[in-house]
């Protein structure tokens, strides 16, 4: 039992702070939520030629060859720094299952590209009715000589607009239970008949409704097995959600530090705020909140990074984390007073942020059910 | 990072496990929800002491095991898991051999700690009193120098194992005319000594939770006062760290948590198990989610103190989030429960023994004991935090 990151990570998260807080100042966040693309390209090119992008690929395709829990360093840093962006998008729910279930032709194409910084991925897999059960794919692929045919709409796509490739979870057989008939294909997000629009979100990220209309994609674009897909979607969802964990406590952990500075320096009634135990009460929760969240956080990061079992332990930070977040930001607001809700001050980018992630990849209510049925309910 | 534990520490957890398993099952107690640590079987603490699982973590030449305090977690997690009746040993083993060894003398360590891990020296506490609740430093129970003794004063408050123990761990004035936190010294003094009264408190359950004791010129050999006089007071905020480490913050009430998910498998309504209420499945999973947070950050605690630090903000934290926790499971057994949740363990139609309304009750009293939650959030923002006190 140890809790601690190694050196190696210690050294990670340190490089990664240190380049962040050069590289993506706040004046960086807020230009990329109202920008067309929501991303620096050239802070994109600098991210992959420090390794991020391949980070967790073998080195054969290019990759560093490091583990999931190193990632889950980094991308705790960038939730810090509210690095705009489709890393998530690109390395979590791209590359990611293209490495697990992909076949060698589709890793040496795709994996070498993710590394490198040239290719964006993204995953088309919620729709309107914006669940994460199978019964809820309604996107169908319809078979058609060598090719399939997709027709359907997807929402809430993350990075829709800059992807090269989209993962599109879509139906290929309706059989009894829903989990059978689906299949993930590797889809040119050029392809015609995409068309994408945007959504305009609470966190100024960039979410896209897609719409497939008789997009034509061969038979070889099909990633993994044909009708099959849902375990990998699971698996998907899964490592998602432990990759929103990680960008929250990476956000309420600088909330708390935020907050606690303020509380420090701002005096009323000729005292530091952060002298009054009400506030410091407050203050300890939000910690107590965090530090629940980091543990939970990584636990599930570890968990999943060593190949066990991860369901319970996932479900578990991400019901925690999917609250927490909430009481962490509501204290932040009241100690911060008035100023924390103006849109000049920086507080606002983590509530956003931290508001709109308590939903995404599953919230509190559909990771409590999971739990429920391992605690054999 | 390892979220396991070794497989040496599994097969100890086993070990364990199938101990106490056989005990049960022999009928030689029955597990019970035990936030306070009530619970005490002499014997029971002889067979643990036999296993030498007291002093688990203690050095050996002292008699202890030298093993780790995750070996001692596991253990305790174990005992609370089953509610054993561990109360003759479990306040020595957490605390006051610790403050013996990290402050005692040779002597005192050699007279003390071995009637401690064999289970003969129950060893109870005595810090709180009328006047001193949060505010332990404004003690006034007095030791007054007189030759090779002091001569004891006053009244103790809260004595948990009052009734039970042959030892008391007991912190005195020594000092009247000093800054009140710089006048404090630290006893263990055995209690069949003239001139002590011990009288039982009932908690709001009415059972017998504490004890008062009196102290009337109480005449006690200066051997044994532990570590330095009038320097008592900073002795006892390391040892009220340990007393906050511990699993039994998070899991004194244990076994009704189990036993309200076997009542709601068990129990229909509408020709269907309870457990497929949604909302019933929802208030169950929320209670896992936090245990495992608590779990994990009294983990923390544990690793801390194998580091060799005393952990204070992180065993803070970990108390005062874990009796919230405790006080969540009882209330929502409650809520489960109904009607039936006000039936106590002797009534007709009571269910799960009792447990519910009692631990409900009890649990008002957790978030009070070993540091009011509300001193525990001091404890993380001044201490932790850095927030200033003015």
């Amino acid at each position: 039992m140890d809790l601690s990151l190694s050196e190696e990570q210690e050294m990670l998260k340190k490089m990664a702070r240190d380049f962040l807080t050069n590289r993506c100042p706040k004046t960086l966040v807020k230009e990329m939520e109202t920008s067309e693309k929501g991303y620096s390209p050239e802070l994109w090119q600098e991210m992959a030629g420090l390794g991020w992008m391949g980070l967790v690929l073998p080195e054969k395709y290019g990759g560093g060859g490091m583990s999931f829990l190193d990632l889950s360093v980094l991308l705790e840093e960038m939730g810090r720094s509210c690095l705009p962006g489709p890393f998530l998008s690109t390395v979590v729910l791209g590359s990611l299952p293209i490495l697990d279930i992909g076949n060698e032709e589709q890793k040496r194409e795709y994996l070498p590209k993710i590394a490198s910084g040239e290719a964006i991925f993204t995953l088309a897999l919620t729709e309107p009715n914006a669940k994460y059960d199978a019964a809820s794919i309604a996107v169908k692929a319809t078979a058609d000589n060598n090719d399939y045919i997709i027709n359907g709409t997807k929402l809430f796509v993350p990075d829709a607009h800059i992807a090269d490739y989209l993962l599109c979870v879509a139906r290929t057989n309706e059989l009894a239970k829903p989990e059978n008939g689906i299949t993930i294909f590797l889809v040119d997000a050029k392809s015609p008949g995409i068309s994408c629009a945007v959504l305009k979100t609470i966190a100024s990220d960039k979410l896209y409704e897609v719409v497939f209309d008789q997009v034509r994609v061969p038979k070889k674009s099909i990633l993994g097995q044909l009708d099959q897909g849902w375990s990998e979607v699971q698996k998907i969802i899964e490592r998602a959600a432990v990759a929103k964990c990680c960008e929250t406590l990476g956000g309420i952990q600088q909330m708390l530090e935020m907050t606690v500075d303020y509380a420090k320096e701002r005096k009323q009634f000729d005292r530091p705020i952060g002298s009054f135990q009400v506030i410091q009460h407050y203050c300890a929760n939000m910690a107590t909140d965090v530090d629940g969240s980091r543990f939970s956080t990584y636990q599930a990061a570890w968990t999943l990074s060593e190949g066990l079992p991860c369901t319970k332990e996932v479900a578990i930070a991400k019901a925690w984390l999917s609250e927490a977040c909430k009481r962490v930001t509501a204290l932040a607001h009241q100690i911060h007073g008035a100023i924390g809700v103006t849109i000049d001050h920086d507080l606002q980018f983590y509530t956003r942020r931290a508001n709109a992630a308590e939903a995404t990849f599953g919230d509190a209510d559909f990771y409590r059910e999971i739990i429920a049925q391992e605690m054999g309910l | 990072m390892d979220f396991k534990f070794s497989e040496e520490q599994e097969r100890f957890r086993q070990e364990v496990r199938g101990f106490l398993e056989g005990e049960i099952r022999q009928g030689l107690w029955q597990p019970s929800c035990d936030a306070w640590i009530q619970g005490y079987l002499p014997e029971f603490t002889k067979r643990v002491a036999e296993r030498g699982w007291i002093g688990l973590a203690w050095p050996k030449e002292y008699g202890g095991q030298g093993r780790s305090n995750i070996d001692r977690l596991i253990l305790t997690e174990e005992m609370l898991r089953y509610g054993a009746p561990a109360a003759c040993h479990w306040f020595a083993d957490r605390q006051i051999g610790r403050a013996i060894l990290a402050y005692g003398t040779e002597q005192q360590r050699q007279e003390l700690l071995p009637k401690i891990i064999k289970g003969e020296a129950y060893v109870g506490l005595g810090m709180s009193e009328p006047e001193a609740g949060s505010d332990l430093a404004s003690l006034r129970t007095q030791a007054v120098e007189d030759g090779d003794d002091y001569i004891i004063n006053g009244q103790k408050m809260w004595a948990s194992c009052g009734m039970f123990m042959n030892y008391i761990y007991l912190v005195a004035r020594t000092d009247p005319e000093a800054p009140k936190h710089r006048g404090i010294s630290e006893f263990v003094i055995a209690t069949n000594l003239p001139g002590i009264t011990i009288t039982p408190t009932m908690d709001i359950t009415g059972s017998t939770a504490w004890a008062e004791v009196f102290f009337d010129s109480v005449r006690v050999p200066q051997r044994y006062l532990i570590g330095e006089k009038n320097h008592g007071f900073y002795q006892i905020l390391n040892q009220l760290d340990y007393e906050r480490a511990g699993l039994e913050r998070l899991m004194g009430n244990y076994p009704l948590f189990d036993a309200i998910i076997k009542f709601t498998k068990e129990t229909k309504q509408n020709g269907k198990p309870l457990s497929q209420d949604a909302l019933i499945r929802s208030k169950l999973a929320q209670l896992q989610v936090e245990f495992e947070i608590g779990r994990l950050l009294t983990y923390r605690v544990v690793l801390v103190i194998e580091e060799g630090r005393a952990p204070n903000v992180e065993a803070a934290m970990a108390k005062a989030y874990s009796t919230a926790f405790e006080q969540h499971l009882a209330s929502t057994a409650m809520d489960i429960l109904g009607l039936y949740g006000q039936l106590v363990a002797e009534s007709k139609w009571a269910p799960i023994l009792g447990m519910a309304p009692h631990s409900y009750l009890g649990s008002k009293g957790y978030s009070l004991q070993a540091g009011t939650s509300e001193i525990l959030r001091n404890i993380v923002a001044g201490r932790g935090l850095g927030l200033p006190s003015k």
